[in-house]
Parts: structure tokens; sequence; C-alpha cells
């Protein structure tokens, strides 16, 4: 049998129901494995060593006693912009880098209560913002593929852990592309699932309207697992959904046949690199044998996208990060001479450059004389990208694309240009402004680093999404792949 | 001469037993911070739910004065740093309010009316509250007012006086009193007021620069602050000069508006949509079911009395005004059946003990019962005018119940014709020489001189005699 640390989500839930594992020796394996790699990749910002330790032990209890649920002692390791009651929560930021959340984000509880073990905090570009997990407070994380290249962001940490097999499953958060792009760069799987299906109750908002908590994991399977635990209604978030939530492991097995992709003229145009076309090509090759057939379609307003999505997000961040002043928790500036002082220092030091250029910019585009420019139009190209995506979903099941534009860039590379550093979400974006669920898997490697492709369904089709992506996995083994190293 | 032209924006607080966007309680007095959340307190990663419940009041209101209740209205955030405004914004609402326009009609010194165009009136979370006088050299914060519901009342710049503006602020207080969706206290801050004031020319159709005065807390204060206001604008232009638009505050202990810090005004709130709540659509089954809810409004008590008790329209505009006083005043005179009567005595005695006391209805040592055994006492002639007097001053220290004060103080009124012949008779002895005068007086002067005897008679009798008992003897015996 191979290492515990190499299964699958999937593959430690079934050890454990044949009890051929214990969630102690699982706990462990994983919690060892951080230990020794982890200075490496700077994935995890807390690892919660004895609270893991002690959740195992009492899942082992429950399993014993009959009273568990059918996900009791699996590990899991959570983005830190999830609060966890007790634990440092700090959002790859300064001024959260003494915050010890007083409760449970919605996601997190669902977890606890399904019994998870929880192996600690992942990094991340601070408050979500970013494409490369440089922007943390706590140093860049590396792609176990290449260690000197950025693993994607902002759920860099998420993606790197997975990949490098520190957490068998782990909690993302996707605003633009957040979950998917990383998972393309690490050659792991990750769903965004529609706005709306998870809560957000406990997330640290960067923009609330297109937030949206999801999973990285290795396999289509486990994020099924892992999906059926976190998404559902919530009376504490306004926005979450009334809506039930289906067995996403239930509809994996479905045959494609007669299913319908579509592809998007805009994302095949003669910008797409050659070999990037050449993997999506190998993808659609395999759908195509299973039965499905594809179809060209149009979504004219995508190339608006960036644009309006570097208005919308920015404009909400503004307002969503004015509660770090200082003055209740988080970083204060040291011996503030005034309110001002308070305010302009706390948040001057206390922020990083990348989340600053944001908040100029939403305060900017929410400002009196340019509201009506920026962000009510911004908001006008959302609603046409949205009926895009519903009038293409009419003619198709699910909307196929490559997730990033190329693999995996050398860190460094792009942080000094933000203009290209936001263009890495240019295929990913839309989804977000349109709200639906998208996902990230894995396509054929491409100079030994990983790509991925992304589908995304109607709202709430993340079964389609899931199933579609999993009949990929059984008919392929590009995420069975390993990073050499790790 | 000029005119001033003002504009009242009315925030109440609204009676909710929890807070507008979360689980706390919002009961006044509390220990600092001890009624703040953690959605209260802005903490990363709390959401706002909206209380269903302050939508139903705003919508009452709406009803109330007959305004439009907008299907669909919108939570915006409005973004100012201050310590106690723990998010960085307020949730209000700016573009879609849930109350539209509507009216209200306001009672003129003069006794006309006039209608008061209210532009809307929104929902939106009070702030916290900033404590600068208990720790030395800082400011202590206290958020349990954070995210108390507020109901703000927009008027029409249509008011012209300060005597009108505060007219129309006792029509919202009244209003906002019978629909129970507020205890309208203005000393606890339940009810607060900013004033936008200018002056113009009279006959001149445009505005003048406004000012507006923060936050105004008592109905005397609004009057004062809005005059003083408009003869400091007058002062500045007859002098040639201009008015700043500007934020004051009025100092009630030198009666004078100055201005707010400047860069409380320079403030660009960037209101946009609150992406953490959805629209909110309000269908007409629920305002019909806000509308049943209504209870009688001031106006229609007011008819209501005047059929019901045979009352004035003054004294019922007065007794009206008050949900709690008509109330009261509507238990004496059912319980005792003298309409008339009862509005003479809660008008008159009533209100004048509770002016000088400084205290609400709800205070009143004197319960509406005991009001309407002691007009029962008077109707049946067991007290006089000045008995009752004593009587209901006992009832206001709490010397017992009517009967037992009457007892007690053996203030029975003297009826028994013999007895007070016999006073009659004691007074006409002992004062030999007004009788004599009196006698020969021109029956003209006699009516005045009567006085004299009537109240020594009522002075031996210790207020007990009847006086028309008394007086028809004395006129018999004198002649």
């Amino acid at each position: 049998m191979s290492d515990i640390t190499d299964l699958s989500f999937s593959e430690l839930k079934k050890a454990l129901q044949e009890k051929s594992l214990s969630s102690t020796e699982i706990t462990l394996a994983f919690l060892e494995r951080i230990e020794s790699l982890n200075p490496e990749l700077n994935t995890f910002i807390t690892v919660t060593r004895d609270e893991a330790m002690r959740s195992a032990k009492n899942a082992d209890t429950a399993i014993s006693r009959g009273t568990a649920t059918a996900y009791t002692g699996l590990p899991i390791a959570h983005k830190d912009l999830f609060c966890t009651d007790g634990v440092l929560t700090t959002c790859g930021s300064k001024i959260l880098s003494n915050f010890v959340a007083p409760y449970d984000a919605h996601v997190v509880s669902r977890c606890k209560a399904a019994g998870l073990v929880s192996l600690g905090k992942l990094n991340m570009d601070e408050f979500a913002m970013g494409s490369s997990n440089e922007n943390s407070y706590f140093g860049p994380v590396r792609n176990p593929w290449d260690t000197d290249r950025v693993p994607g962001g902002s759920s860099g940490g998420s993606a790197a852990a997975v990949a490098a097999k520190l957490t068998p499953l782990a909690t993302g958060t996707d605003t633009g592309g957040s979950i998917r792009q990383p998972a393309a760069f690490t050659g792991t799987s990750g769903i965004k699932p529609t706005y709306g299906r998870v809560s957000r109750f406990g997330m640290i908002a960067y923009a609330s309207s297109l937030d949206q908590g999801g999973l990285i994991a290795h396999t289509a399977e486990d994020l099924a697992h892992g999906l059926g635990l976190i998404a559902g209604h919530d009376s504490r978030d306004s926005t979450s959904a009334e809506r039930s939530v289906p067995d996403y492991t239930e509809v994996l097995n479905g045959s494609l046949k007669g299913k319908v992709i579509g592809l998007p003229k805009q994302f095949f145009d003669d910008r797409l690199n050659n070999s990037m076309r050449d993997a999506m090509d190998m993808v659609l090759e395999v759908f195509k044998s299973l039965g499905a057939s594809v179809v060209e379609i149009s979504l004219d307003h995508v190339a608006e996208a960036i644009p309006a999505y570097y208005v919308i997000a920015p404009a909400e961040a503004s307002s969503n990060l004015s509660r770090f002043d200082g003055v209740r928790f988080g970083y204060r500036a040291d011996k503030p001479t005034n309110l001002l002082d308070l305010y302009e220092r706390s948040r001057g030091e206390g922020f990083g450059s990348e989340v600053k250029r944001r908040i100029l910019i939403g305060t900017y585009a929410l400002s009196e004389g340019y509201y009506d420019a920026y962000y009510k139009k911004a908001q006008q190209i959302r609603r046409l990208i949205r009926d895009d995506f519903n009038h293409a979903l009419a003619s198709c099941d699910l909307i196929f694309g490559p997730t990033t534009p190329s693999t995996a860039f050398v860190i460094g590379e792009k942080i000094s240009d933000p203009v290209s550093m936001y263009l890495e979400d240019i295929y990913t974006v839309a989804t977000n402004m349109a709200g639906l669920p998208g996902g990230s898997f894995q396509a054929p490697m491409i100079s030994g680093l990983p790509t991925g492709y992304q589908l995304t369904g109607p709202a709430f089709g993340e079964s389609i999404i899931l199933n579609a992506a999993h009949q990929i996995q059984m008919a392929t083994d590009w995420h069975r792949l390993n990073p050499e190293n790790f | 001469m000029y005119e001033a032209v003002i504009g009242l924006e009315v925030h109440v607080q609204l009676s909710t037993a929890s807070k507008i966007f979360s689980g706390s309680s919002t009961a006044f007095g509390a220990e600092p911070n001890t009624q703040a959340s953690l959605i209260d307190l802005g903490m990363p990663g709390v959401l706002p739910v909206p209380n269903a419940k302050a939508f139903e009041m705003a919508i009452k209101f709406g009803l109330a004065i007959d305004a439009k209740i907008e299907q669909e209205s919108i939570f915006d955030r409005k973004n100012y740093f201050y310590p106690d405004l723990p998010k960085g914004y307020q949730i209000s609402q700016f573009e879609k309010p849930i109350v539209g326009p509507g009216r209200v009609t306001i009672t003129l010194d003069d006794g006309n009316t006039k209608t008061i165009n209210v532009t809307r009136a929104h929902l939106e979370e009070d702030a916290g509250k900033s404590i600068h006088d208990v720790f030395d050299g800082m400011t202590g914060i206290d958020l349990n007012r954070a995210g108390t519901p507020l109901l703000e009342i927009v008027s029409e710049p249509e008011l012209h006086s300060a005597r009108e503006a505060v007219a129309y602020l006792k029509v919202i207080h009244s209003i906002v009193r019978y629909l129970d969706i507020s205890d309208g206290n203005m000393a606890e801050g339940s009810m607060r007021c900013d004033c936008n004031v200018s002056v113009r020319p009279e006959g001149s159709e445009l505005l003048g620069t406004r000012t507006e005065i923060k936050n105004v807390n008592s109905f005397r204060f609004v009057e004062k602050a809005i005059d003083t206001e408009i003869h400091r604008q007058i002062e500045i232009l007859e002098d040639g000069g201009r008015v700043v638009q500007e934020t004051r505050l009025y100092d009630p202990d030198k009666d004078e508006t100055r201005p707010m810090r400047s860069k409380e005004e320079a403030n660009d709130y960037r209101y946009f949509p609150d992406p953490d709540l959805l629209p909110v659509f309000i269908d007409d089954s629920f305002i019909e079911t806000c509308r049943i809810k209504l209870p009688e409004l001031p106006d229609a008590r007011k008819a209501r009395y005047i059929a019901e008790y045979g009352i004035t329209d003054y004294d019922a505009s007065v007794l009206v005004a008050d949900r709690d006083l008509a109330d009261y005043f509507a238990e004496v005179a059912n319980m005792s059946g003298e309409g008339k009567l009862a509005a003479n005595w809660v008008m008159g005695s009533v209100l004048a003990e509770l002016n000088q006391a400084n205290l609400a209805i709800a205070e009143f040592p004197v319960s509406s019962r005991q009001l309407s055994d002691l007009l029962g006492r008077i109707k049946d002639d067991t007290l006089n005018s000045k008995t009752a007097k004593t009587v209901f001053e006992a009832l206001i220290t709490g010397d017992g119940e009517v009967d037992t004060i009457i007892e007690e103080q053996g203030l029975v009124q003297m009826t028994d014709t013999g007895a007070i012949e016999a006073v009659v008779d004691e007074v006409i002895s002992e004062n030999s020489h007004e009788v004599a005068n009196y006698r020969a007086a021109s029956s003209d002067k006699r009516s005045k001189m009567l006085g004299f005897f009537v109240g020594q008679v009522m002075k031996k009798s210790q207020g007990k005699a009847n006086p028309q008992a008394v007086n028809q003897i004395l006129a018999s015996k004198l002649t």
C-alpha cells in the first residue's frame, strides 16, 4: 500500500470505513508531512497540531462507537480567510496578523459538525487579492511542481498544499478565479460553486457580490464529497440560496453521451498559445470519445469582464476593508497621536501594496462624479455578461475553456506588472460576474508543468460539472500525476 | 422682510426588540458593549440579516402619512470613518427608500391647518456612541446602540417658521407614538432632528443657501435653534454677506449655532448598493397585513372624541396629540361618564401638574380610575371645586383613595341648609360694619360686595359649604 498521504480524500474515506486506517494515523501522517515540507512550500500559516490530534482521537472514538458520520476523521485545511474559533485568522495580512477569530465560519462549522479534522490554516494572497500568492504578509507560497514558480492565487496555499499532499482537501474562495487558477497551476481539481450555494458567513469579505467559497482536492469525486458538506442555505447570509443540496456523488457516474460542450470562440481565438490549444484539444477529444458533442458558442461581452471586474471588486473591497481601522481588532499603529493618525498609520502599515492599490481604485470608482461612469457602467456590463452565459447555456450543457492563458509563471515575474497579473484571470472572471459555478480540472502537462481546463455550468449545476470532470478523470490519468519532489 | 425655508430630517429609533441586522437587544441603558454582537462589532466575516419587524414598522408609518410604499427598496452603504461606526460604513437606503412621498397635516398657531409633504422615509442602522468623558485622554466606544433601526423621515422644505417646524415635529412624534413604532423619547435620543434652514427675501422664488443644524434633541431646542439660525442668516444677509453652506451644531447653553469641524462636511459618502443584502421586495399582501394592524391615528381619534365626548375641536386636538394622554383622558371620560369635565381636568390640573413636575402621563401618580372617582364626587356634590382640588393634590402625594381622603380630611360638602345658615349667621354678626355697608349699597354694587361674605363663610366652613347654597342664603339674610 502506498503512503497514507498519497491517498485522495475519497480513498481515505474508504480506508476509514474499512477500518484499515484510523483518523489518528491519517492525521499524524499529514501533520508529519506538513512539518517536513511546509518550510519549503510555505503553504500553511498556522498548523493546529494539538487540536487536530484531539479531533482525530475523538473521531476514532466516534467511529468505534458507531456515532460517526460518513466523513468523521478525514482531514481538511482551511484557507486563512475562513474564521476559526480560537485560531489565528490572518487573511494573509499584517493587519490581521494577531487576529484570533471569536467564532467559526459557516463552512468551518459544517466541516466540524461532519467530524472533519482541521490541520490548520492556509496561506493566501492578502485579502484574496492576487493571482500568485506573492501578496501574502507571510511570504509567497511555492509551487510543488517547480518551487521557483508561483502556485497561483489567491487560494495558492490551498492548491499547493493539496498538490504536495499536505492535505487531501482544502477550502478556498474564488472571487475572480482564486480557486480555479491555482488549481490549474498545481495540477489539482477545484470547484467554485454558484454564488449563494455556500454561505459566506465567516468568510472575510473581499468583494461580497463575487466571493464564493469552494474546494480544492485531487479529484472531482473528492470535490463532490466536500461540496455536499459545505453547500446549503444559511440564514446568517442573506445572499445564501434557499435551495436543497443534491448528493453530488450520486451523479458522478452518469454518461456524457449526448452532452453538449460549448466552446466560446472568444476563448479560442489567436491569442491562445499553441501548446495550451493542444492541451485543450486533447481534453476535448476525450469528451468526444465519451459521447459528448462540441459546439461553438459566443460570449460577446467576455472581453469586458476583466475591466468591469476591476471596478466592481475593488469598489466593494474599498468598503469591505474599512472595518480594519485599528480600533476594535487587528493591527494598531504604535502610539497614535490622534484619530486620523491612528487610521492612517494602522492602515498604512497594516495593508500591503496590492490591497492599497485596490482600495484606491475602488474608492475612486465610487466617488461622486465617477460612480456612473465606472461602477454603474461596470454593473451594466456584468448584466450583459450574465445574459451572454445564460443565452449560451440554453444551447449547451457546459462551457469549456482553458483555465489560464499559460502555465505557472516564475515568482517575481509579474509582481511589478499589475495589468499582466490581472490578465491571469481572463478566462475565469466572467464566471464570477455571471454568478455561475465553475471548476478547473487537470489537463495534459506542458513542459512539465500542469495545466487546467475549465467547465462553467448553469446556476446550481455543480453536479453537471463534477459528473463531466469525473468521467474525464476516469478515462485519463492527468489528475494522477505528482510533482517529482513531493 | 425675509422668509425662512425649513426642511426637517427626523431620525426615529424603531422599537424593535432586536437590531435591524443582528439579533442583539435594542434595550436602552445596558452596560457599555453588552448588547453588541459580532455583527454589531463589525467583526471580519460577519454579515447583516434584515429584521422583518423594521420593515413592518416603516410600512405602517408610510401608510399613516398616506405615502407610497415602494415595491422594491435597496440598502446602500454610506461610507465614512468614525470610531463608533464599526464597519466604516452605515447601512442605509439612498436611491430607493422603502417609503416614498407622503404628507402630514399640521395645525398652525392661528388654528389653520397646513399640509406638509414628506419626501421619503428610509430605514438605516444607528451608529454606536463615543464617550469622551470617562477615560482620561482617551475616547471610549459603546456599541450597544450600533445597529438599532432608524427610520429617517425627510420633509420637503415647506416649513416657514420655527413654530411650524415644531408643529410638524410634534405631528411626526404623535404618529410614531400612535403606531407604537418608537418610544419617541427625545431625551434618550430615540428621536432626533436635523434642521435644514435657509432664508430668502419675501416673495423670492429662489432658495437661499442652507445650513444644516445636526442632532437637535428636544422640541424646545428645535424651535430655539431654528429661530437663532434664521436670525443669524438674516443678519449676515443684511450686512451684505453670504451664508456658507455648512453643518452646524446648536448650543442650548449659549443659544447659538456654530459650525461643526469642516472635515465632516467634505465627506463623499460613496454610496453604493450593499452587496451583502438583496433588494427588498414588498408585495401588496404584506402591505395589507400592515394596514390591518394600523391603530386609530390622531386625526381619526380627534374626530371620534369630539363626537363621543362632546368636547371642542381645540380640546380634542390638545388631548390626542399625545397618545398616552389621549388614552388617559378616554379612560377617565368612560369611567366617569363625564366627557367635558374629564377634558377640563385633564387639560387643566393634570397637564399643569405634568408640566410642573416634568412628568410623562405614564409616570403620573393619579390613575385614570382615581381621577374618575374624583369627578364622580364632584358630580354628586360631595365635593366642590375647591375641595376637589384639595383631594387632587392629596392623590398626587399618594394619600390614598378619593373617598378615604374626603373622609380623613373631612371634606364632605356642607349641603345641610341649617348648618350653612348657622355659619352665615355667625359671619353676619361678626361683620356688622360690612353688613351695614352692604345694606346701604345700591343693588348693582351689592353683587360685588357679596363676594366678601361668601369668602368668609367658605373660610369658616373650611371650604366645605356648597357655594350655591351659601350665595342663596347670604343674599336672603342680608336684605
